[in-house]
């Protein structure tokens, strides 16, 4: 069961609010296999299917495992699971995904009467930089929404759902782990012995800091593969011939690292599949 | 009998290797004739063209219109040849960069005019170990015409130049051939980051070894050889034509990657006053070339492998080979020639390996990019 909560702790922030800062790094820990979320078990054996928030589901009557919904069924279901974690969350902001000819809205509209400083605010920045900068009265933020300025002022901010909740100190965390994956795959970039090389040589050697393997134009086709490939098969591809490895499991902590590295170097680059 | 399989890998390149075997010294018409059939072969499969059959036309450089030229100077023209980063391990660890100085070392030995010599560019070793060393030794061993060697910083941090001076002599020297004054530096000088750390010499080694390696200090050739390098030039007039060898660029191209030389403005200046003056430098492993002042700069090819070109700095004279081909070993590296111009002047041969070579005639870097234009790539780094 303890799998299970860490598991849930990084899926719903709620927890990791209402748990302070209990969790230690090493928990964390991104090199550990990823975690799978159990869906309740049923009386009948009907399937139930589970939101991204890792809690919310739904046993889908008369449908057994195997079995495929039509098209409406489907999205019958997908509006039920919506309803029941709105349910769970009054309040909350969930935009819908924008049908034609309609203006997007928020679902809700005021907030009754928020209180712009709870006290114990769990997502109040305790001190110094904030991940994202919450508007201040002091500080309106200029912000930019799909090209148009949008001004905040002062706007009180929205309250009591999970997975927006998360302090500066879950923030800082999770930064360290992430980069504590990216110096590993770094490692592993740098490393003819963890790349599993026969030859005594490794990545940086022909791409240093990762130069020229462009991530960011991934999936694409790759003609002496004869198929679209995606950023790990070119990594995959890259260990078996010019460094003389085997291939890694997809879940190789190695590959996935190397990966996570790859894709660190780039940052900010736009994304743009199919560029060759 | 069993069906032979081939892989698509193999059905690839033989592909491949047939258009390239034609592709050498063709003239227009032909060279236009066996683009279209590549294109139609790629086509025909239904697959967009890859890199490696992007046929771009090339400068035949025997025919340059410079080489041969009578300038004022008087020197007789002859040919230098380079083979240049080799980063040999031991011999049963990789075999994949033996061939690579092998097929060098071929093709060198089958020019016709022989060079009048061979530079050796530096990085013969990758991990500098006596080992390494002497296998490239013996390889070198096997070139037709003399060999002057260099020395690189693979070669030299193991033991801080001990095998290396053994087997090859001291690191820096200068020479006269047919009216051209040559000099060889060491100009991969490393302020010392190794003691205080209590590192290994093999730790001092593979830090040197990784380029992104931030740890370890910039290229230098130093107060010590800057001195002995004024005084070796003071002996030279002025109007001899002159061509130093660094393993490091000499100027400054992009510091994380030690793409550098710390002192160069200080080198340099030194250089300035001779009417013809050319460097030819290793380390770089790409198509590169610059013009600073007075001085035309030459990168030269690694036979191992290629680097990509740096995010900044790289000089706005260079034109880009194009991006290497991942599933071929040998694409873009190989060796190349100098040609020795009556004018002291050297218009500069890059023989890529499975492409045709590239020429940069002196008068390009001269004529500061307006004439002489080397062809253009097609697949730039970004
Ligand atoms: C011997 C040299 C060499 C080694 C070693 C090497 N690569 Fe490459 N790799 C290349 C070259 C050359 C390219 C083509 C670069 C280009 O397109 O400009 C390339 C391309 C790639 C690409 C695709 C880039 C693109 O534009 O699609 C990726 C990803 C990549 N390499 C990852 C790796 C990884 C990961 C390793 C280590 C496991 C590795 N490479 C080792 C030479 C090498």
């Amino acid at each position: 069961m303890h799998r299970y909560q860490v598991a849930l702790l990084l899926a719903a922030g709620g927890l990791v609010s209402s748990a302070g800062m209990a969790i230690a790094p090493r928990v964390l820990n991104a090199q550990q296999p990823v975690a799978h979320h159990p869906v309740p078990a049923t009386k009948n054996g009907n399937v139930v299917v589970m939101l991204c928030d890792g809690k919310t589901s739904l046993e889908i009557k008369g449908l057994k495992p195997g079995h495929t919904m039509t098209h409406d069924q489907a999205t019958a279901v997908a509006r039920q699971l919506m309803q029941k974690w709105q349910r769970a969350h009054p309040g909350e902001l969930w935009q819908m995904a924008q049908e034609e000819g309609t203006q997007m809205r928020p679902t809700t509209t005021e907030q009754g009467n928020p209180s712009p400083n709870l006290p114990s605010a769990p997502n109040q920045p305790p001190s110094g930089e904030a991940p994202n900068p919450v508007p201040h009265p002091a500080n309106p933020v200029q912000e930019q929404v799909q090209g148009v300025p949008v001004h905040r002022q002062a706007q009180p901010q929205q309250q009591g759902d999970t997975y927006a909740s998360f302090n500066q100190r879950d923030f800082r965390v999770w930064q360290a782990e992430t980069q504590k994956f990216v110096e590993y795959g770094k490692r592993v970039f740098h490393s003819d012995k963890l790349l599993g090389g026969t030859i005594g040589v490794s990545c940086d050697m022909c791409h240093p800091d990762a130069a020229n393997t462009h991530p960011e134009t991934y999936p694409k086709y790759q003609v002496q593969l004869q198929r679209v490939a995606l950023l790990r098969d070119m990594i995959e591809w890259c260990i078996e011939n010019p460094v003389k490895g085997a291939t890694m499991s997809p879940n190789d902590p190695r590959l996935r690292a190397l990966e996570a590295y790859i894709l660190a170097q780039r940052k900010g680059v736009p994304l743009n599949y199919g560029k060759h | 009998m069993a069906v032979r399989h081939k892989s698509v890998e193999t059905k690839y390149m033989e592909q491949r290797d047939a258009v390239l075997r034609g592709l050498r010294w063709l003239d227009r018409r032909s060279f236009l004739k066996a683009a279209a059939a590549a294109a139609g072969a790629v086509m025909a499969r239904g697959l967009m063209p890859p890199h490696s059959f992007q046929l771009i036309e090339i400068a035949n450089a025997a025919t340059s219109k410079d080489f041969g030229t009578v300038g004022h100077q008087g020197s007789a023209p002859f040919r230098i040849a380079y083979i240049s980063d080799s980063h040999l391990y031991e011999r049963t660890l990789n075999q994949r960069f033996i061939r690579a100085i092998v097929r060098a070392v071929e093709d060198v030995n089958a020019l016709d005019p022989q060079p009048d010599f061979v530079l050796y560019g530096g990085d013969l070793a990758q991990l500098g170990t006596r080992q390494q060393l002497d296998l490239g030794r013996q390889i070198l061993a096997e070139l037709k015409p003399p060999v002057k060697m260099m020395v690189g910083e693979h070669d030299w941090f193991l033991d801080l130049g001990d095998a290396w001076q053994e087997m090859f002599g001291p690191p820096n020297y200068s020479f006269d051939w047919k009216g051209v004054h040559f000099v060889v530096l060491m100009s991969v000088h490393e302020k010392d980051f190794w003691t205080a750390r209590h590192m290994t010499p093999m730790e001092r080694m593979r830090t040197v070894a990784g380029l992104d390696n931030p740890i370890q200090s910039r290229f230098e050739v130093g107060e010590e050889e800057r001195k002995w390098l004024a005084a070796d030039l003071a002996k030279v007039p002025h109007t001899t034509p002159l061509v130093v060898f660094s393993h490091s660029p000499l100027y400054k191209y992009y510091r994380d990657w030690n793409f550098w030389t710390e002192d160069a403005e200080q080198v340099q200046a030194l250089l300035q006053p001779f009417s013809q003056v050319t460097v030819i430098h290793g380390h770089t492993h790409q198509m590169l070339f610059n013009r600073i002042g007075n001085i035309n700069f030459y990168g030269m090819l690694s036979t191992a492998w290629p680097w990509p070109y740096a995010p900044q700095g790289l000089p706005p004279l260079t034109i880009q080979m194009n991006r290497a081909d991942p599933f071929d070993q040998l694409d873009g590296c190989g060796d190349g020639q100098f040609m020795m111009r009556a004018d002291g002047l050297v218009d500069t041969i890059y023989a890529l390996w499975d492409r045709n070579p590239v020429s940069v005639p002196a008068g390009y870097l001269l004529s500061g990019g307006k004439s002489d234009r080397p062809p253009a790539p097609q697949f730039a780094s970004y």
